[in-house]
């Protein structure tokens, strides 16, 4: 045996790769990521953390010597009401525009232009994806003029000038507008999804006799449920996080359009109280954290 | 219920014509094949008779009825697929009772009615489980006893065999025929496979790019093929087509039969109800199937080129001054490579059809 291994090629498994490189070799050249990753992305986290428990400001005496407070900006943060009235805006906006908005819209979109002739359903899967890949500064201009007041685009097609959407309709406004902005992606997944859905299934429900809501309800849906899933908590999740409408609205009208995100902003930064927003951004994140796990235990349940 | 279709045509959007024209009448109760090469459109007839697709021009009946402009769902059709096309997640209960479901058939009944046909399909122990927990024969059976649970006039089944492997498939072929007698509804069913239509069918259609080649039962398909497509197509060797020419007769010949048709230079006597039907100058093509060739003194000789065991019999193939010729030998007699054998067709196995446009010379 001894002298048989002889004939097969060394090979060492962790200790020399091939090339004749070693394992000092290998990290060279994950330290470059590394870095990056720990100054820009684990670095900032932990200072969040650690400024969640002060009270920092950005200037004043506490900026210069902050003081741990505890988990008091945390017990705070949930008795406060503009923070528990931003939350219920978030979930209404999450509501609204991502879960209904954006799924119904996006499945409606890709369930119907399956059977559309080839230059219409071009056409409107252009002009979706077309506002889903404008850069947000860009959209959001587009909507301020969109819905302004004085001359805007809508208030001329409905004789309606001088209505102030954004002031008088605020969240209506960045729901609709959330909506237009996002159904691309659940349109798209949609339809890959209804791709995947055996032809011979729908006719087996036609010749059974099913009509279009039966062959949705007994034969679509359940094939496609996992994508639904998957769907939806990948637009809630964005949603939740969606920063853009601070770029319409700054959250004016007094705070009545500012979510989540747009509220951590105007805490932090003009409303000086770091140590405050830290905590309400880590709050964030563990919601966000409960959603995506929720959406783990659901996909297991079902394999 | 008899199935007619009167001058069925249908263009697809891109400018393909899968039917061209075709008529057909399927007899009531009767199991019949359609049976082609990929691509003959008989899978587009399976569906436009289904209402899948609807008949660019031409009429479907069923029964009395005209179902050209009729949806699936009111044709009174039950339709097997290639796939099974099982709901994944229905249990066998649910799926069988599926058509009765979209009928509005009250609960209880459903369930009763999905037992009686799962339980005379043989699959009463599997009725709470899903499809992807059957094998691939009682996936096939569920699908089955979907179709009949709503007791249709008609059944298609599109290519029903070709998802089991070899040995399940001539089990399930027995099953099917037997099930087809008993239950003694319409069927129609599409198969590429002409053993298969041979086995199952009481009659055949032959198609070739959108027409029909030849309908008949499968002794008339497979004895006397109309056309030389269909005699290339049938049989599980297929038949040598010699070209040949119509001579005078010489010798005895002459007066006996009057003439002979003349493949690779040895002499065949043409079949004596066709006589008439020939002159000498005609160009011919002799169909000979490899089980027909007996081997005799004066026969077309040739030399033994391959030989390939079938089992029972062994296929030999012979280079001839001509084309190549293929012959069957029984068992323990096959010839060794390169030596020389003379084969002629045996008495009354020889058809001869028209050079020009492939079509059998019939008695007049």
């Amino acid at each position: 045996m001894a002298e048989e291994t002889g004939l097969l090629p060394q090979r060492s498994l962790g200790g020399e790769v091939p090339g004749g490189g070693d394992r000092r070799q290998g990290l060279a050249f994950v330290v470059p990521a590394l870095v990056l990753i720990t100054v820009f992305l684990i670095l900032p986290a932990l200072w969040t953390l650690y400024l969640g428990l002060t009270d920092y400001r950005l200037t004043g005496v506490q900026a210069a010597h902050p003081k741990v407070v505890g988990t008091s900006n945390y017990t705070h943060a949930l008795g406060d009401k503009e923070f528990r009235d931003a939350l219920g805006r978030t979930l209404l906006f999450v509501l609204g525009s991502a879960i209904i908005g954006q799924n119904i819209l996006g499945f409606v979109l890709a369930w119907t232009l399956r059977s559309a002739r080839r230059w219409v359903r071009t056409l409107v899967e252009t002009l979706v994806l077309l506002a889903w890949i404008l850069p947000g500064v860009v959209v959001a201009w587009l909507w301020i003029a969109f819905l302004k007041d004085q001359g805007g685009t809508l208030n001329t097609i409905l004789h309606t000038p001088g209505h102030d959407w954004w002031f008088d309709h605020p969240m209506g406004s960045l729901i609709v507008f959330n909506v237009w902005r996002g159904t691309a992606f659940s349109m798209m997944l949609f339809a890959a999804a209804l791709s995947s859905v055996p032809p011979s299934q729908l006719e087996s429900a036609r010749l059974a006799g099913a009509g279009s809501r039966q062959q949705l309800r007994d034969v679509v849906i359940p094939s496609i449920r996992g994508h639904i899933l998957t769907n939806t908590l990948l637009i809630s999740l964005w949603t939740f996080n969606d920063f853009t409408p601070y770029l319409i609205t700054k959250g004016e009208p007094h705070g009545a359009s500012a979510v989540l995100p747009v509220y951590i902003y105007l805490t932090a930064l003009p409303g000086e109280r770091l140590g405050f927003a830290s905590a309400i951004s880590l709050i964030m994140l563990v919601i966000n954290l409960l959603l995506a796990l929720a959406y783990i235990r659901i996909l297991r349940r079902r394999a | 219920m008899r199935v007619s279709l009167e001058e069925v045509t249908k263009v697809f959007d891109g400018g393909v014509t899968a039917l061209d024209g075709l008529s057909l009448d399927i007899e009531d109760g009767e199991f019949f094949a359609l049976l082609g090469p990929s691509g003959c459109g008989k899978t587009t007839l399976l569906r436009t008779i289904a209402g899948l697709e609807t008949a660019s021009s031409g009429a479907v009946r069923i029964g009395e009825r005209d179902v050209t402009r009729l949806a699936p769902g009111e044709r009174d059709v039950a339709m097997v697929f290639q796939d099974y096309a099982l709901f994944p997640h229905m249990t066998v209960a649910d799926n069988i009772a599926y058509p009765l479901r979209i009928k509005k058939v009250g609960r209880a009944e459903r369930r009763a009615k999905a037992a009686d046909t799962g339980a005379s399909l043989s699959l009463a122990g599997l009725m709470e489980r899903r499809p992807a927990q059957l094998s691939g024969g009682q996936q096939q059976r569920v699908a089955l006893a979907r179709a009949m649970a709503a007791q249709p006039t008609v059944f298609l089944l599109d290519e029903p065999l070709s998802n089991l492997d070899a040995r399940l498939r001539l089990e399930a072929r027995t099953f099917l025929k037997k099930l087809q007698h008993d239950l003694g509804v319409t069927t129609v069913f599409v198969t590429h496979d002409q053993a298969e239509a041979l086995a199952l069918a009481d009659r055949i259609a032959v198609m070739e790019s959108g027409r029909i080649r030849q309908v008949g039962t499968a002794r008339e398909v497979f004895q006397r093929p109309a056309n030389v497509f269909v005699a290339g197509f049938i049989g599980s060797t297929p038949m040598n087509l010699l070209h040949g020419e119509c001579v005078a007769g010489d010798g005895e010949a002459a007066t006996a039969w009057g003439h002979q048709v003349d493949v690779a230079g040895v002499r065949l006597p043409v079949p004596e109800e066709i006589v008439t039907e020939l002159n000498p100058g005609d160009k011919v093509i002799v169909g000979v199937r490899p089980e027909y060739f007996a081997e005799t003194e004066d026969g077309i000789g040739g030399q033994v080129e391959i030989v390939e065991n079938l089992g029972t019999t062994s296929l030999v193939t012979l280079t001839t001054e001509g084309p190549r010729i293929q012959v069957t030998v029984p068992e323990g007699r096959e010839p060794a490579p390169g030596t020389t054998m003379h084969v002629s067709p045996q008495p009354g196995r020889m058809l001869v059809y028209r050079a020009d446009d492939g079509e059998l010379i019939d008695a007049p």
